[in-house]
């Protein structure tokens, strides 16, 4: 960094004014004082402009110099993203940890990715032929499961006059020479790309398969699509975390950026210890091997943690580009949206409601406007799905952000705070939830598991609203009152709840449900309501009917048949009617 | 502290609340610290809260009552606030800035460090893991507070936290390794103060006890500061002097009113409640010191109590508070009330930490599901005496009036214990069996059945 661009003028907290401006443009990375901390220009004025510091500014005086290149906060891409923990503006913590301790210091400089680890590289683009904008020049390994598609810098496009052979490289090292206007572009394994500006597609297209999570309230009743965004707000204390960490882990995404926006350091701890040791089912190796992590915890800069969010949609898309289906984990939003509420505040914003700055919906859109599935620039098909935590005030879901939030998404899983004091995790409510994306992804279930999919959701989400209603004239009364049909309702809609809804992410087996098991565990419940359904029509006691084997059976069965039982699983339902069909005698 | 040979200034320009202006000066930086000398010639430290070109806006920690525009003298120090540390401080009483309180002269400092710390690198961060034992069974049983974690008391004005609060720091211990308590008060009353102080004295732990006592009447803003520096005393003797070391600050509502009091003075935009909108930073700053580190022995395990403005667990403080630490102790009026001590509320406690760390091999193989079970069997209490309050208790079914019978006896065996009464972990454990065992086994559907057969009715 060799030019100066300015010289301090005022400094509070992470805001610092600088004057002397001539050269800097709105969004430029700068550095200040002779430490180089990290900040953006956030306003300009005259010869005057704020700057937000990423890091602490103590001792920062009027006078110190300011220093810029001339660029926007930049995210390197490349190779060797895979796996390594990141702060909020792509600082390798681990290598930081190497060079200053256990304690984050300031004014620390790491390149994001290593410039002398070599890389496998196979050039896939021949020599001499027209090179479009953003296409794949070859592939490196990036580990067992990611190939990682090596693209010039979406602006590179023109004649490839030469292209390395296969062979080893760093990122130090050129890789092909480009033609364009005439001139000569060396061109390198990685690149850069300002987080606060989309990449560039080919096209939108309509989202059409559903994430699979393995968690049966979610993909049952509320699914997500592959390329869709999803809210999760819940006070504290209700389990968003988890969700969080149980979707990151089991979600059939190819890539995972796990973004943990000013939460507890001890979570990220967890995370980062657990992702190593945990083996993926579908692929055979650790989690951490297809996930980025970006921690910048509660104690962390704030401003730096308003810029998390964009650096981890960053590193989605570029490898969205490469035609993954990425998942953003955001933990949480509300963390997030706090310090841009500070940061307006440090800048003397007029404040709309709660404090929050007026841009605040026009920001949230910007963002969960980055995810969806796209025809990327190689004409591949990728996708990004956003699950983005929301920590509301006190719990109340009208606050703004929830609020706000919940114009822009189409699937809304709410916490339910009765639910986790009762200890029934997780604890999304099948009253308050929704999810928009059921007719998007009907066909995928249709096609793939079961045609009466879509009906059967439909018949069991009719049954807890009817429970509902049942529930508060128990309040009331008690139960001994109702009809023994009615009674039938409470105890099949208990039994969905139990063995359905209720799903330990502590329990090996109950961790995660294929599609067919949660599939067949509805098919098996519903079932044996018709069955019942019946015999209670012929006069038989619900309590007769729980005294039965084959209700245990029921009861027991999400942790009776594992994945590798599933055979057996889908003969249970030919076994309820001889089961039950002694009771009618 | 260093030697200084500094410029010095004479006048100030303006004085609004704590903080004052002072123009024509030489560049200073921010968050350095500032010695104000009024006309007596008595000290008080400030910090730099603006630094502008040739002024700078400064919060006086001593208050600025007495200091006058003309006659007040200052100095930049040219560097933040420091704090000495050292392992003398152990069975020693400081104020709120850390002067001695107890008539004695400072310890020998081994080392100054800045006061406001640095994050910790969430690399470097170890996993909570082993508990700390406070012989109070309903923590240890149902709520275990882990090394490293951060559990705060959530309580109300005339609940006795405070009591609660000394029994830990009294009985709190790990096993076979060296542990410390720092005991943090801000804002208490001087008969507070003076409870603490004689509660450490007469029970002989205040050896190994640390106190800051930021008293009442001392200014709102010296209760910003006594926190953090306790928790870099506190960084000192767990991750350089390899100790276990619990931190109980209370009362933290009273460190976020000099928050908003300083907010307001600075002309800050409010957020909720007109607490500012960095209060969940601010407040996380002090929480996430908590913690272990890879490869280091020791370890910081923070109790903060903070008292819920009109019992409201929505209320911006504990809220707040809530999304950062891991988990919370609620403290019940009703309970209290009706004579239980310490009235630890069932439900909406929770130690999220304690999953990993208790069951077979750590505490006891029971321990988890028994905790399970008797959360269960008491939330399904709550719901009976709900029903029972509209039906009546006759028309109840038998298995209904055994679940109130355990109800009563939780309430009054398990959780009662007497403030000097030190339950062991094992102890807690056999009581927990004890008053499940009004329960049929068939209603234990939580517990595995070797350990029903194990435990049940063998109490």
């Amino acid at each position: 960094m060799a030019n100066i661009a300015g010289r301090v003028f005022r400094v509070v907290g992470p805001v610092v004014e600088i004057e002397e401006v001539s050269t800097l443009r709105m969004l430029d990375m700068v550095e200040v004082g002779d430490e180089h901390l990290v900040g953006e220009v956030v306003r300009l004025k005259g010869d005057r402009a704020s700057l937000q510091v990423y890091e602490d500014t103590t001792s920062i005086k009027a006078g110190d110099p300011v220093y810029s290149e001339g660029y926007p906060l930049c995210v390197e891409l490349g190779p060797g993203l895979i796996g390594k923990i990141y702060d909020g503006i792509q600082r390798p913590l681990e290598a930081i940890q190497e060079k200053e301790g256990i304690f984050i210091k300031r004014g620390v400089h790491v390149a994001a990715l290593d410039r002398n680890k070599k890389w496998h590289f196979l050039p896939v683009k021949k020599e001499n032929t027209d090179l479009k904008q953003g296409e794949f020049l070859g592939e490196v390994a990036e580990n067992a499961l990611i190939k990682h598609k090596i693209m010039a810098h979406p602006i590179v496009k023109g004649k490839l006059k030469w292209i390395a052979e296969e062979g080893e490289y760093s990122l130090s090292e050129k890789i092909a020479v480009v033609e364009k206007d005439g001139q000569d572009i060396d061109v390198f394994m990685h690149h850069r790309w300002p987080v606060r500006k989309p990449r560039p597609y080919l096209e939108r297209e309509t989202v059409s398969e559903p994430l699979i999570t393995g968690q049966r309230v979610i993909d049952t009743l509320f699914p997500i699509a592959k390329g869709g965004c999803v809210a999760v707000p819940g006070g504290f204390g209700t389990g968003k975390t988890v969700v969080q960490h149980q979707l990151a882990k089991w979600s059939n995404a190819d890539v995972v950026v796990f973004v943990g926006c000013g939460e507890r350091g001890n979570e990220m701890t967890d995370v980062l210890l657990n992702f190593s040791k945990l083996i993926d089912p579908r692929t055979g190796r650790a989690l951490s091997e297809r996930t980025i992590f970006i921690a910048n915890t509660s104690n962390m800069p704030v401003a730096a943690r308003e810029a998390s969010i964009y650096t981890g949609i960053t590193l989605a898309e570029y490898y969205r580009d490469m035609g993954y289906n990425v998942a953003l984990m955001a933990d949480s939003t509300s963390r997030w949206a706090e310090a841009l509420r500070e940061l307006s505040g440090r800048l003397e914003e007029m404040p709309l409601e709660e404090g929050f700055p007026a841009y605040l919906p026009s920001r949230l859109a910007e963002f969960y406007e980055r995810a969806g599935k796209v025809k990327t620039l190689n004409k591949v098909n990728g996708s990004i799905t956003i699950i983005a935590s929301i920590s509301p005030q006190g719990g109340d879901f009208s606050e703004p952000v929830t609020s706000h939030t919940k114009r822009f998404v189409r699937c809304f899983w709410a916490l339910d705070r009765d639910l986790a004091n009762a200890r029934h995790y997780p604890s999304i409510s099948w009253i308050d939830s929704y999810s928009e994306y059921l007719d998007d992804i009907k066909e995928w279930w249709h096609k793939n598991i079961d045609e009466n999919w879509l009906k059967l959701r439909y018949e069991i989400m009719e049954l807890l609203q009817k429970e509902q209603r049942l529930l508060q004239v128990v309040k009331l009364v008690g139960p001994d009152v109702l009809p023994q049909t009615q009674r039938l309702i409470l105890e099949i809609c208990s039994i969905f709840k139990n063995t359905f809804l209720q799903q330990s992410a502590f329990d090996k087996v109950d961790t995660y449900s294929s599609a067919r098991k949660q599939f067949l565990m509805l098919k098996i419940i519903l079932m044996f309501f018709h069955k019942s359904e019946e015999l209670v029509k012929k006069g038989i006691n619900v309590s007769e009917i729980r005294e039965t084997p084959i209700y245990k059976e029921i009861m027991r069965m999400k942790l009776t048949y594992s994945e590798s039982d599933i055979e057996k699983l889908a003969k249970l339902p030919e076994r309820i009617d001889e089961a039950l069909a002694e009771l009618s005698v | 502290m260093k030697e200084y040979n500094l410029r010095e200034y004479l006048g100030l320009d303006e004085i609004v609340g704590p903080v004052f202006v002072i123009r024509n000066i030489h560049n200073v930086g921010y968050n350095e610290l500032v010695d104000v000398v009024d006309k007596d010639g008595k000290v008080r430290l400030g910090i730099v809260i603006e630094a502008g070109k040739g002024y700078a806006i400064v919060e006086v920690l001593g208050g600025t009552g007495g200091l006058a525009l003309k006659s007040s003298k200052v100095r930049f120090k040219e560097e933040p606030l420091m704090v000495g540390v050292s392992e003398d401080v152990l069975g020693r009483v400081f104020d709120g800035l850390g002067n001695p309180l107890d008539g004695m002269s400072k310890p020998l400092y081994e080392d100054y460090v800045d006061v406001n710390g640095f994050a910790i690198n969430p690399t470097a961060r170890d996993y909570p893991k082993n508990i700390i034992e406070t012989g109070i069974s309903s923590i240890d049983v149902m709520n275990t507070l882990i090394r490293g974690q951060k559990l705060p008391i959530f309580s109300g004005s005339g609940l006795p936290h405070d009591l609660i609060a000394t029994q830990i720091a009294r009985q709190a211990h790990v096993k076979k390794e060296s542990f410390c308590v720092i005991f943090v008060a801000m804002g208490v009353k001087y008969d507070t103060a003076k409870f603490f102080i004689k509660s450490f004295e007469d029970s002989g732990v205040l050896e190994r006890v640390t106190m800051f006592l930021s008293l009442a009447d001392s200014p709102s803003i010296e209760r910003l500061l006594t926190p953090k520096l306790a928790l870099s005393c506190a960084e000192f003797l767990a991750f350089k002097k390899n100790m276990h070391v619990l931190v109980i600050m209370t009362d933290m509502s009273n460190y976020c009113e000099a928050l908003r009091e300083l907010s307001t003075i600075r002309g800050e935009i409010p957020a909720r409640k007109g607490y500012p909108g960095y209060l969940y930073s601010d407040l996380a700053s002090l929480y996430e010191r908590a913690g272990m580190i890879k490869g280091i022995n020791g370890s910081i395990t923070q109790l903060p109590v903070l008292t819920m403005p009109n019992d409201d667990i929505t209320h911006p403080i504990p809220d707040l508070t809530g999304y950062i630490t891991e988990g919370q102790i609620v403290l019940e009026r009703g309970m209290y009330s009706r004579g239980i001590y310490p009235p630890i509320a069932g439900l909406p406690s929770l130690s999220r930490l304690m999953k990993d760390n208790i069951g077979e091999g750590l505490t006891r193989e029971d321990h988890p599901a028994l905790a399970s079970q008797l959360f269960a069997c008491y939330a399904k209490v709550k719901d009976i005496r709900a029903l029972a309050s509209i039906i009546g208790e006759e028309e109840l079914s038998p298995l209904d009036n055994l679940y109130l019978k355990f109800g009563d006896d939780f309430e009054k065996k398990f959780l009662t214990q007497g403030y000097y009464e030190n339950r062991s972990l094992e102890q807690g454990l056999d009581l927990g069996w004890q008053v499940l065992s009004v329960l049929p086994a068939d209603e234990l559907v939580r517990i595995r059945e070797e350990m029903i057969d194990k435990y049940y009715k063998k109490t």
